[in-house]
């Protein structure tokens, strides 16, 4: 299989502290990968450097086979997004939020219409186009995030705990969004339930105080971890 | 309305138009860098430009008037007496008004959201105008308060532009000098054209602005 | 949205240039004339302008400041004639050759005005013997104290009456206004108090029904007013428009000009504001008026010595 994203040696330092420490990772094409590890762990921190937001201390993104840190960078952009785990949005409508990622690639306001009604029904939102994004629930705005990234086609999704803070109701839906999605895109979940990452992922990293202490396919990781911290983590002896 | 009044009531929002997006050019860019970048010295830029808030329009006008005069530094350029010298004299007086108001409009705005922009596939400069976008209610505010401290000064208007009939008189310059000249009906009638035109843009802005 | 963006961002920089050339000066089609505020705001200018343009296309931009400001403004180069009242400042600036070509256009007399009751008991003496009574009876007088031409003619009468300006401005009774003609004839009114007046300024505030006063002296020599008309010297500020400043003298001294000087203001106020003076002082209609002009603004027996007319000597033919 491809590898769509690499990181090699990626380090991260914020304020003097590492927080991320020689990180190695092949994201394959195609392929719905979990990163899980308890709070803290330096999940958030890996996604944004994997949506090039934040720039790796050391260590080099090599995306598609290329690197990715140069005059390009805006390029790439366009073709990985993040959705927040507080997710974040214009003060505007749904449809401008939905609209502004793809106003930036081009689309003609007819192409965007199209789009946003696509998305809107794929999270099951089809009435809340003009809908303030203020007045909405934070299970609807969590699924407006959700729209807004899938509306841009991204090559790789990056989902930051996408069902934190959500009910049962709704995190349902998001799984069965996410699960849809991953036979068009490339996805990377970020969570700390690990219930959740061995229902949707083909493979698992296990990430610890910046390190990436292991990574294999998901039967694997829960069945015979190979590190001791992994075995302690996914038995739950962690929190 | 005379011809001779509608001229000059067009004369002023001319003036204090050109002046107004003369100052937007360096304002905005300077605002996004002070609301949004953290710098040394940027709290004493920022409150460098609250304190010229109220910079008088007297001690502007004399200044740029020993610029502009032929005797003085940029006495070459010939923009003395001329619009030109009045555009550049209310840009300069209103510049600490738009900073000062969009500043902290930008800075009332969520940075994150310039990662958000960023993740949907913003450059930077696209991230830093959605940004703005976030603050345009406040962004507008300001353009409305400076340009009506524009069209009501009259400082920089008399000495710069000399208030010369048919070129650089405008609706402050001409209701000095009708009260001065016992033309009272004159100056009423001007300072009512002018009150309308400030507080009807003000009304109409927060008409606009309301969700 | 990309494409948008630049698209207004052309038409603004586009409309930001045509606004800046529109309102650009057109060198050649304008001249800029510094003038004392009293002349200017009796309207006649605005006037002259308009026949001006009319006649040669070309826009007279007159700039009204006082007479020492004008003539400050035209040492800087900020402007390319003068028309000014102030005989005595108009000497130093000959003298400085910072301008020449002077030549007397027009009269009027200044006027001692007041309260109607005339509490100081001024009416119909002479200049110096009003102010006299004024400052016997500590009569309120309200000066311009702008260095205006007429406040320049304020002093010297003063002076002429035996009392210095520095020593008045402690009187309670001398008060300076630091304003214009207007604004000065306003406080006087509603203070009830003397002042000097140019009469221009007073008949529109008259007839417009602002100022509750009288004229109590309004002849004599004392009271006479000057006006000349100078270029600048092209030496000093080769940019200026100096044949265009010669033409305006040229037209302010011919018949059409003269004319248009003493025609003003008889429709609004019965009589004219200002008299010609060119053909008074060449033909030495009224010999008394025209010696007292002589004496008033003449410097070395001449409205502009030799060494002073810029080549321009068939202005003095």
């Amino acid at each position: 299989m491809n590898v769509i994203m690499e990181l090699k040696k990626v380090t991260r330092e914020y304020e003097g502290k590492s927080a991320l420490c020689g990180i190695n990772l092949k994201i394959k094409h195609g392929e719905v990968f979990s990163l899980i590890g308890p709070n803290g762990a330096g999940k958030t921190t890996l996604l944004r450097i994997m949506a090039f937001l934040d720039k790796p201390t050391n260590g080099k993104i090599i995306y598609k086979g290329k690197e990715a840190w140069g005059p390009n960078l805006t390029k790439y952009r366009k073709k990985v997004t993040m959705v927040f785990q507080r997710p974040l949005f214009f003060n505007s409508t749904v449809f401008d939020n939905i609209a502004y990622g793809l106003k930036l690639r081009g689309y003609s306001s007819e192409e965007i219409e199209q789009k946003v009604d696509n998305v809107l029904r794929l999270v099951k939102m089809e009435d809340f186009q003009e809908r303030s994004i203020k007045k909405i629930s934070g299970g609807e705005q969590q699924r407006v995030a959700m729209a807004r990234a899938i509306a841009l086609n991204p090559e790789l999704l990056l989902l930051d705990e996408p069902t934190a803070n959500l009910d049962p109701a709704n995190t349902k839906l998001i799984e069965k969004i996410i699960k849809k999605i991953s036979k068009i895109t490339t996805v990377v979940v970020a969570t700390h339930n690990l219930f959740q990452a061995k229902r949707l992922s083909d493979r698992i990293g296990c990430l610890l105080s910046g390190r990436l202490i292991d990574v294999g396919n998901t039967r694997d990781i829960f069945s015979r971890p190979r590190d001791e911290r992994t075995k302690k983590f996914v038995r739950g002896e962690f929190f | 309305m005379s011809e001779q009044l509608f001229d000059l009531v067009v004369r002023s929002l001319w003036i204090s138009g050109t002046a107004l997006l003369l100052a937007l050019t360096w304002s905005l860019p300077l605002s996004l860098l002070l609301g949004l970048k953290k710098f040394r010295g940027r709290k004493i830029l920022i409150s460098a430009f609250n304190s010229l808030l109220g910079i008088p329009t007297v001690a502007l006008g004399l200044t740029l008037y020993l610029l502009f005069s032929h005797a003085g530094p940029l006495g070459f350029l010939g923009i003395l007496y001329t619009p030109v010298a009045i555009i550049i004299g209310q840009a300069l007086l209103i510049t600490p008004i738009i900073v000062s108001l969009l500043t902290s409009a930008i800075e009332s705005v969520d940075p994150n959201l310039k990662d958000l922009a960023k993740t949907l596939g913003a450059s930077e400069r696209q991230a830093s105008l959605a940004i703005l976008g976030e603050a345009k209610k406040g962004g507008i505010l300001a353009g409305v308060a400076a340009f009506n401290r524009a069209i009501s000064e009259l400082g920089i208007a008399l000495m710069v532009g000399g208030n010369l009939a048919g070129a650089t008189r405008v609706m402050s310059t001409e209701i000095a000098r009708g009260v001065t000249t016992g033309e009272m009906a004159l100056s009423i009638q001007l300072t009512i054209i002018l009150l309308l035109i400030v507080f009807g843009l003000t009304v109409l802005v927060n008409l606009a602005g309301k969700d | 949205m990309k494409k948008r963006a630049e698209v207004i961002t052309f038409i603004a920089v586009v409309t930001f240039f045509i606004l800046i050339v529109a309102g650009a000066p057109q060198s050649g089609t304008q001249l800029m004339v510094a003038t004392t505020t009293s002349l200017y705001d009796s309207g006649l200018l605005d006037v002259m302008a308009e026949q001006y343009y009319e006649k040669y296309g070309v826009h007279l931009r007159f700039l009204a400041l006082g007479s020492g400001q004008s003539l400050e403004h035209a040492r800087r180069g900020d402007a390319d004639a003068v028309l000014v009242h102030a005989p005595e400042l108009e000497n130093v600036f000959l003298s400085e050759n910072a301008g020449g070509a002077r030549k007397i256009i027009a009269y009027n007399f200044f006027a001692i005005v007041g309260p109607s009751d005339d509490p100081a008991g001024i009416e119909n003496t002479s200049p110096t013997e009003a102010l006299h009574r004024i400052a016997q009876t500590k009569a309120t007088w309200v000066s311009r104290g702008d260095n205006s031409g007429t406040n320049i003619r304020e002093k010297s009468l003063w002076a002429a009456s035996g009392f210095e300006s520095e020593e008045l401005s402690d009187e309670d009774w001398y008060l300076e206004s630091g304003s214009g003609m207007g604004t000065t004839l306003l406080i006087a009114s509603e203070r009830g108090a003397y002042t000097l007046a140019d009469m221009g300024t007073y008949l529109k505030y008259r007839a417009e029904n602002l100022i509750d006063l009288k004229v109590l002296v309004g002849e004599g020599k004392g009271l006479l007013n000057v006006y000349s008309v100078m270029a600048i010297n092209p030496e000093n500020h080769p940019h200026l428009n100096f044949q265009e400043a010669v033409r305006f003298i040229k037209f302010l001294i011919s018949e059409e000009g003269q004319k248009l000087i003493g025609e003003f203001g008889v429709k609004e106020y019965g009589h004219p504001l200002f008299y010609p003076a060119v053909q008074l002082l060449k033909e030495n209609l009224d010999p008394q008026l025209a010696n007292w002009i002589r004496e008033c603004a003449f410097f070395d027996d001449s409205e502009c010595p030799d060494q002073y007319r810029l080549g321009q000597d068939e202005l003095y033919l």
